[in-house]
């Protein structure tokens, strides 16, 4: 039995269908991740898991129980905002109690949560602060905080590293990392940043258009991507498209896809084109190559120096080319 | 250099203007209250001398103390002001909390039916009101008052208090539902307390006109018992004889609670006219 079982949601916002038919099993101690571009649904979908909106069909099934109509508190959930979303008037301390209050709890069992969390979060410090007097960083670990003191069955994150700076996202990433790994509770985690779910997910559902375009682990996605839009939106810098007619492809192929990271430049290779822009980066270099009126990033490991506006080829395994039809389904 | 005159000279201009204001805007107060402690002729000789030790007299404050019942019309207007702000404000809040947070069938529908009360003015149904008051048995009572200055307050503070809701982060009331709070909780601990500059924007607006208002005391409740301050002081008015004494002194005494409850509201004021725009 999974933690979370979702059942052929749909949702409508007056005659705008944002979820189309959403099937999803969650197992017991699994890091799922949602992604996908902004309005695919993803937020909508984690907001219906959570209550705070109901779905027009379908069934939503936590730990076993349906939980349709129950209230958000009654869920066994708790959930991470992207905006902190912590109550301005209140202290750290009662921000992160006032759930198990509300709940009903002993005053000592809230104490001993409370105390628990801060010292996991390292948060003792500032338990008798407001939120205002905290930086981004503590804020949004308070609001984990008060997430993990309910001990909830699913915790739901909705982009909580969206308003954190470069720096601190990067060791957010590895907090919330570690938190799973301690608690083994499952989460739901959505996010528009494929790095985000890459690093953190088990299993990652990609969405687009509210229909679920691949499920599946983050090296799943990477090596084996079932359509153009999953290829595209998994990998960084993104996967390359181009014409088919480039290659001596069956006429049912009409785009080929090729990695960045999967190309190299020689003089012997199946494709030529010519250089216009390089980033040094140090351990890479990123290479664009005009092929025809397309830009094609390729990617280098280690530093390389060529000419701006030198004619080069590109050179590829024939192992390496994804192929897709017409409607972007993947060709295996 | 040049700059920091250039902004001397601006700052020095924007200075006088506002300077100008303020003196325009308090001439007629401080003519009011220096007048109120004069003699009735110091009044109509020199009306824009301050009193001097020959002209001083409190008489105006004697007359208006001893005749009628002035505090008893003070009392009156004090409850019906802030009875009708309380109402004002509870149901001006929970309406525009419904109107902001809520998604429901004629939701923009509703939201311009209220609107349209910004628009009408109440006095032209008054005839209609009063009918109603004489058919509840409300006539001569404070409560009628304080019923038709609700109903005159609310479409605006439905308007400006649905505006501001709509800017309280939808993630905070999301956590709030999250941690098991009732909507009632989550309106009156988490929305309200954010909105506080708006309700004191909406208060300050409301209170004026309601205090100031002849109209209604006079139709509705002009019995001893419920006269308002404004209406008492219409005793000193005659057709053939002012007492311009008393009027001056009742009308002085007359701006200080007013006063006071600015001077409560006036900084949350501030911060809600100011508020968007700057951040």
């Amino acid at each position: 039995m999974g933690s979370l079982t979702l059942k052929n949601i749909c949702k409508t916002f007056g005659k705008v269908e944002v979820l189309h038919n959403i099937d999803l099993e969650v197992e017991d101690g699994e890091f799922v991740v949602f992604v996908g571009p902004s309005g695919c649904g993803k937020s909508t979908l984690l907001r219906i898991i959570a209550g705070l909106e109901d779905a027009t069909s379908g069934d939503v099934i936590i730990g076993g129980e349906r939980v349709n109509h129950l209230p958000p508190s009654k869920r066994g959930i708790a959930m991470v905002f992207q905006t902190y979303a912590l109550y301005p008037h209140l202290t750290v301390k009662k921000n992160m109690s006032l759930g198990l209050k509300q709940a009903g709890e002993s005053s000592a069992v809230i104490e001993e949560r409370v105390a628990r969390a801060a010292r996991m979060l390292e948060l003792e410090p500032y338990l008798d602060r407001r939120p205002a007097e905290l930086s981004g960083g503590q804020r949004q670990r308070v609001a984990i905080g008060r997430a993990v003191v309910r001990e909830p069955k699913l915790f739901l994150f909705d982009e909580p590293l969206s308003n954190l700076d470069a720096a601190l996202r990067v060791n957010t990433r590895i907090e919330i990392a570690d938190l799973h790994r301690r608690l083994g509770t499952s989460i739901v985690y959505v996010t528009h940043d494929q790095v985000e779910a890459m690093t953190l997910a088990d299993k990652i559902v990609v969405l687009q258009d509210g229909y679920v375009e691949q499920v599946g682990a983050p090296m799943q996605l990477y090596n084996d991507p079932d359509n153009i839009f999953v290829a595209g939106f998994i990998g960084s810098p993104a996967m390359n498209f181009l014409d088919a007619r480039l290659l001596d492809m069956p006429p049912d192929v009409r785009t080929i896809g090729l990695r960045p990271e999967a190309i190299s430049l020689g003089d012997d290779g199946p494709i030529a084109g010519k250089i216009s822009h390089l980033e040094h980066l140090g351990a890479d270099t990123n290479v664009y190559v005009h092929v025809d009126d397309k830009l094609v990033t390729v990617r280098l490991f280690g530093q390389h120096d060529y000419e701006v506006g030198a004619a080069v080829r590109l050179c590829f395994s024939p192992g390496s080319v994804f192929r897709f039809d017409e409607q972007g389904k993947r060709i295996r | 250099m040049q700059r920091v005159r250039h902004n001397l000279l601006n700052r020095a201009l924007a200075h006088a203007a506002l300077i100008t204001y303020t003196i325009i805007a308090l001439f007629p107060v401080v003519i009011i209250l220096i007048n109120s402690f004069k003699t009735r002729k110091a009044i109509f000789r020199h009306p824009l001398q301050p009193p001097t030790p020959d002209t001083f007299s409190l008489i105006g404050y004697e007359t208006v103390l001893k005749q009628g019942d002035y505090l008893h019309y003070f009392q009156n207007s004090l409850i019906v002001t802030v009875g009708s702000l309380f109402f004002i404000l509870l149901f001006g809040a929970m309406a525009a909390f419904a109107l902001s947070e809520y998604r429901f069938k004629g939701n923009t529908l509703m939201g311009l039916y209220l609107a349209i009360g910004i628009m009408i003015p109440i006095r032209l149904g008054t005839v209609a009101i009063l009918q109603f008051m004489v058919a509840a048995h409300l006539v001569n009572t404070l409560t009628a008052l304080i019923l038709v200055y609700t109903a005159q307050g609310l479409p605006l503070a439905i308007f400006i208090l649905s505006e501001f809701m709509r800017q309280v982060s939808a993630d905070l009331k999301d956590a709030g539902r999250i941690d098991g709070l009732s909507e009632y909780r989550i309106f009156f601990r988490l929305v309200l307390p954010l909105v506080r500059p708006a309700l004191a924007t909406v208060a300050v607006f409301n209170m004026i006109p309601i205090w100031n208002d002849l109209w209604f005391p006079l139709i509705l409740a002009p019995g001893e018992e419920t006269k308002t301050l404004t209406l008492g002081s219409q005793v000193f008015i005659g057709q053939f004889v002012t007492d311009w004494n008393a009027v001056l002194s009742g009308l002085s005494l007359a701006i200080l609670p007013v006063m006071i409850l600015y001077v409560i509201f006036s900084r949350q004021l501030i911060r809600g006219i100011t508020s968007g725009a700057v951040k």
